[in-house]
């Protein structure tokens, strides 16, 4: 049952083939005998969970279900979720629960789906191996000594464990994509304001995007289409209409041009991914696809700019974590200075503490112009490089990640290193652009992900031309040999 | 030496929203704490701001009354500081690209010439929440419900150069907002409030010197007295061969003395940087034309309307508009009577007289403009003399009812008949044969004793003018 995609799933609830309540029981057990090697949630909702399945058993038995009644989700900490720790990986959090839920969290309630629990991640989405979370790191089920990916790990290796079809994720600079690389799933990062942040703890309010994390791309499909949408409490959601994103999976791809940036196949890339890559590509040239060699020349530049952007956003974003209204606060402060050094000293953890200094850096009078106003000015040239090249093309692919997963530890100890690791993940967040991960083979036993990029509010291209690309090969059902 | 001071203001403008500049909560003064604070106001994790549309409109409103440019685009950015009673780390302001700039706010010095004071500019931003150190034993208590309170600051440029100068700006834009119906005008309550940057340089010079803040100064009184104690400060530092040191600092109304807050060393950094939450608040002209439509007449305008059309001196047309309530009362009894010099004696006069006795607002007066014009009208048509008009008013202020019912009931009307007034002239001539021989023997002057007397034994009912032909021609022999 727990190799069942959220679409198969779906089918099995609508045929009374199995109850919500089962399903969810059943997942429920998985979590309990699994997640002790994985560590992939903070929090379990059992009674929670149970009271939602039989809820929607009892909806349906009405007649009154939808599509995605009675399937389960796992929540990544950073979504504020009513009456449940909230904790986004940090002791900051601990003892938060949060009074209301995010709108992505209140949506998929709507949609009669069941939560399960809420995963572990980097602190504050800040890290891009889960080894950041206050509660230990996420272990990846492909090999329990590397890491899942970040900041989205326990999403992905709760997805890839089957421990759940499908979990949230949020990307402000790869945070889906690379960790579903690492795991093996597949996750979509939306375009900028395709789903709203109400209630998603801000790391970097201008690249922040939540997203599905599955084990398909139909299922990111299904899920997108309950996501997305304007939302009138954030402004920076756009007013579109969406689309039914499962519609157009069976879309015809010949014809459909592919650009391949030469920039993210040179140098720091591992060649064996590079092949798995370049094996995919041949397949959708097998399926009528054209292949483009394009240039995105300020590729370079994302990583730097990224880097002064993000932690400049963050160091205000964490400004309200100061233990005044709720979260952390210090035993005993002996005045107000003490209050603020100690509570957030004690609270945040030391890359959180690293990326606020960055970011209080780079906005500091006198180092404004030279930093964040600088690294405004590239962020639009490497946007102008996408436009350039969507004339050309209609989607960019290129490996997800530079390696597969590497082991926990590795790299702990070099941030600039653990920064490169979402060299080819970045600039899409910089351009707002939408992107997805799909598995695409193995290295090493390791998996390897394709990542495509969209044009703005292209997710339905993007999902069919992932689909396609599923309907003809079985990288995206294999399943880690412990957790089958 | 002579000092000339040079002072600039900064005034924060509460706004008169029904809610908050980005949350829904209520804005309304005086409910008990955090209780008008909701989970944008209070900070909490993952919640975004949403800019209130009417705030737009409002600094809009104001731009186009000071005759600035409103900017097309104007952008808000984050003011990073740590304060316990600010929720976010940040409040939410305006820095680069204001929503309104290049302004300018004429003033009336008291040699009666005009003074033009330019506003550099005004921008949105949302208010703190309050720390409460009272109440609490070594505690502080933060009550939030005023934080995102939306507030419009209005900055000024350097060109006040005294004291008075700086009071009588401040009333102009307080009398200002309030016409625009932009700020309940509240001072008390915080809702229109001061800073001022005071700074001296030898007359003549051009430069300026080094200025000291004087934060929130709440009254015009206090302004005044604040500004001067400033320069005189100022004075005798630099006149005892000191320096002036640019800092913040506190007004004392107690000691009526000025204290040091912070030095500019001390100053915080504010890293400002465009808020990524919110989008740049983008104005279409159409929208600034339709506000321009919606602007009511403005305190200068009104000035001129009610020199030039109802010929009031321009001292009596600039106390009547600085009330915008009491202005319009007095434009209402000027159209309905047609007698506007009248309308300005009663409503300057016994009206403001009895309200300040009372101390009510003119919007509580139990005299209606409706009922001081119908008692206009009676004088006007002779029913009413001078006499009688007082007694009228006085019954309708006491609640006795309008004009006509009053003289109905007292009695009020005039004596007209010919006969009735010939009989009371007879009996005084009758009873003065004394000052009917002055009066005979060149002595007019006595003429205005008879004309007492006859108001007098009419009770003030006896039309003045019939009275006056009558007497003359009875005492003429």
């Amino acid at each position: 049952m727990h190799n069942k995609t959220l679409a198969e799933l779906s089918a099995a609830l609508q045929q009374s083939e199995v109850s919500s309540e089962e399903l969810t029981r059943h997942l429920l057990q998985r979590i309990q005998s699994l997640d002790g090697k994985l560590n992939a949630l903070v929090t379990v909702t059992e009674e929670h969970a149970l009271a939602q399945a039989r809820q929607a058993d009892a909806l349906r038995q009405a007649g009154n279900a939808g599509p995605m009644t009675g399937l389960p989700l796992i929540h990544k900490d950073i979504f504020c979720t009513d009456g449940v720790k909230t904790s986004c990986g940090s002791k900051m959090l601990d003892n938060f629960i949060a009074p209301y839920d995010a709108t992505i969290v209140a949506k998929c309630k709507a949609a009669g789906m069941v939560m399960l629990g809420k995963s572990n991640m980097d602190e504050f989405a800040m890290g891009s191996s889960n080894e950041t979370s206050f509660y230990g790191p996420v272990h990846n089920p492909w090999d329990l000594d590397a890491v899942p990916g970040g900041s989205s790990g326990g999403s992905a290796a709760a997805v890839a464990a089957r421990l759940s079809p499908v979990a949230t994720g949020t990307d402000t600079g790869g945070s889906i994509r690379q960790p579903a690389a690492l795991c093996g799933v597949t996750g979509l990062k939306p375009t900028y304001g395709r789903v709203s942040r109400y209630g998603m703890i801000a790391f970097a309010s201008s690249l922040d995007q939540a997203g599905p994390m599955t084990r398909s791309a139909e299922d990111a499909a299904m899920m997108l289409n309950v996501m997305a949408g304007f939302d009138e409490r954030d402004s920076t959601s756009v007013e579109k209409a969406v689309p039914d994103y499962t519609q157009t999976l069976n879309d015809s791809l010949k014809g459909l041009k592919i650009g391949l940036p030469k920039e993210y196949f040179g140098e720091g890339m591992d060649q064996a991914v590079i092949d798995v890559i370049n094996t995919a590509i041949k397949q959708y040239q097998e399926l009528g696809a054209e292949v483009i060699e394009i240039s995105l020349p300020n590729f370079a530049l994302a990583v730097p700019a990224y880097y002064v952007v993000a932690p400049a956003e963050c160091s205000s974003n964490l400004s309200r974590f100061d233990g005044v209204r709720f979260g952390y606060r210090c035993e005993n402060p002996k005045d107000l200075q003490d209050f603020y050094e100690r509570s957030r000293g004690e609270g945040f953890g030391a890359e959180v503490k690293r990326r606020i200094m960055i970011g209080t850096y780079a906005l500091s009078a006198g180092y404004y112009d030279a930093y964040y106003l600088k690294a405004q000015k590239l962020r639009r040239l490497i946007s102008d490089d996408f436009h350039k090249a969507f004339e050309q093309v209609d989607v960019i692919m290129s490996a997800t990640a530079p390696t597969v997963a590497f082991k926990l530890g590795e790299k702990t100890d070099d941030p600039v290193t653990m920064y490169l690791s979402d060299i080819n993940t970045i600039a899409v967040n910089l351009a707002g652009l939408p992107g997805m991960s799909i598995p695409a083979g193995f290295v090493n036993g390791l998996p390897v992900g394709l990542q495509i990029i969209g044009n703005y509010f292209d997710e339905q291209r993007l999902l069919n031309v992932a689909h396609q690309y599923q309907q003809v090969t079985q990288w995206h059902q294999q399943s880690p040999q412990d957790f089958a | 030496m002579e000092w000339e001071p040079v002072i600039g203001l900064e005034i924060h403008v509460q706004l008169l929203t029904n809610s908050k500049i980005f949350s829904g909560a209520s804005i309304a003064y005086g409910a008990p704490p955090n209780t008008q604070a909701c989970a944008v106001d209070l900070g909490l994790p993952g919640v975004l701001p949403v800019l209130n549309k009417e705030v737009v409109r409002m600094a809009v409103k104001f731009g186009l009354a000071i005759g600035a440019k409103v900017s097309t685009r104007s952008i808000f950015a984050r003011k990073n500081y740590f304060y316990p009673d600010l929720p976010k780390g940040y409040q939410i302001s305006q820095y680069e690209l204001p929503i309104v700039e290049h302004g300018h706010l004429d003033i009336e010095l008291e040699d009666g010439t005009v003074k033009r004071i330019g506003v550099t500019r005004a921008h949105l931003e949302e208010d703190a929440g309050k720390s409460l150190h009272e109440d609490f034993h070594g505690l502080t208590g933060i009550d939030l419900n005023r934080a995102g309170t939306p507030l419009l600051e209005v900055v000024s440029e350097p060109d006040l150069r005294s004291a008075k100068e700086a009071v009588a700006y401040m009333k102009k834009m307080h009398s200002l907002v309030q016409y625009l119906e932009i700020c309940d005008g509240n001072m008390q309550e915080g809702s229109f409030r001061c800073d001022a940057n005071v700074s001296i340089r030898p007359k003549g010079q051009k430069a300026f010197g080094t200025r000291a803040e004087l934060k929130n100064i709440n009254s015009f009184r206090f302004v005044e007295r604040a500004i001067n104690v400033e320069i005189e400060r100022q004075i005798d530092i630099l006149e005892g061969g000191g320096e002036v040191i640019q800092e913040t600092r506190l007004y004392d109304p107690d000691k009526n003395e000025t204290r040091s807050m912070r030095t500019k060393e001390e100053a915080n950094d504010y890293r400002y940087f465009p808020d990524p939450d919110l989008l740049p608040v983008v104005i279409e002209e159409g929208f600034i034309e339709d506000v321009k439509k919606s602007l009511p007449e403005l305190p200068d305008e009104k000035i001129h309307r009610f020199t030039q059309d109802y010929g009031l001196n321009a001292y009596d047309a600039s106390v009547m508009v600085a009330n915008r309530d009491m202005a319009e009362y007095f434009d209402a009894v000027a159209q309905a009577t047609g007698e506007p010099k009248a309308a300005a004696n009663w409503v300057m006069g016994d009206l403001t007289g009895a309200l300040n006795k009372s101390g009510q607002e003119i919007n509580d007066s139990p005299v209606t403009a409706a009922m001081l014009a119908g008692m206009i009208n009676r004088i006007k048509d002779g029913t009413l003399t001078s006499k009688t008009a007082k007694i009228v008013f006085e019954a309708m202020w006491n609640g006795e009812g309008e004009a006509d019912q009053i003289i109905e009931a007292k009695d009020l009307k005039p004596i007209s008949d010919t006969g009735a007034i010939e009989k009371i002239i007879d009996d005084i001539i009758a009873a003065n044969p004394e000052q009917v021989e002055q009066y005979r023997s060149g002595k007019e002057k006595v003429f205005g004793f008879f004309v007492g007397q006859v108001m007098k034994a009419s009770k003030g009912k006896a039309n003045p003018q019939q009275v006056n032909e009558l007497l003359k021609r009875k005492l003429a022999g």
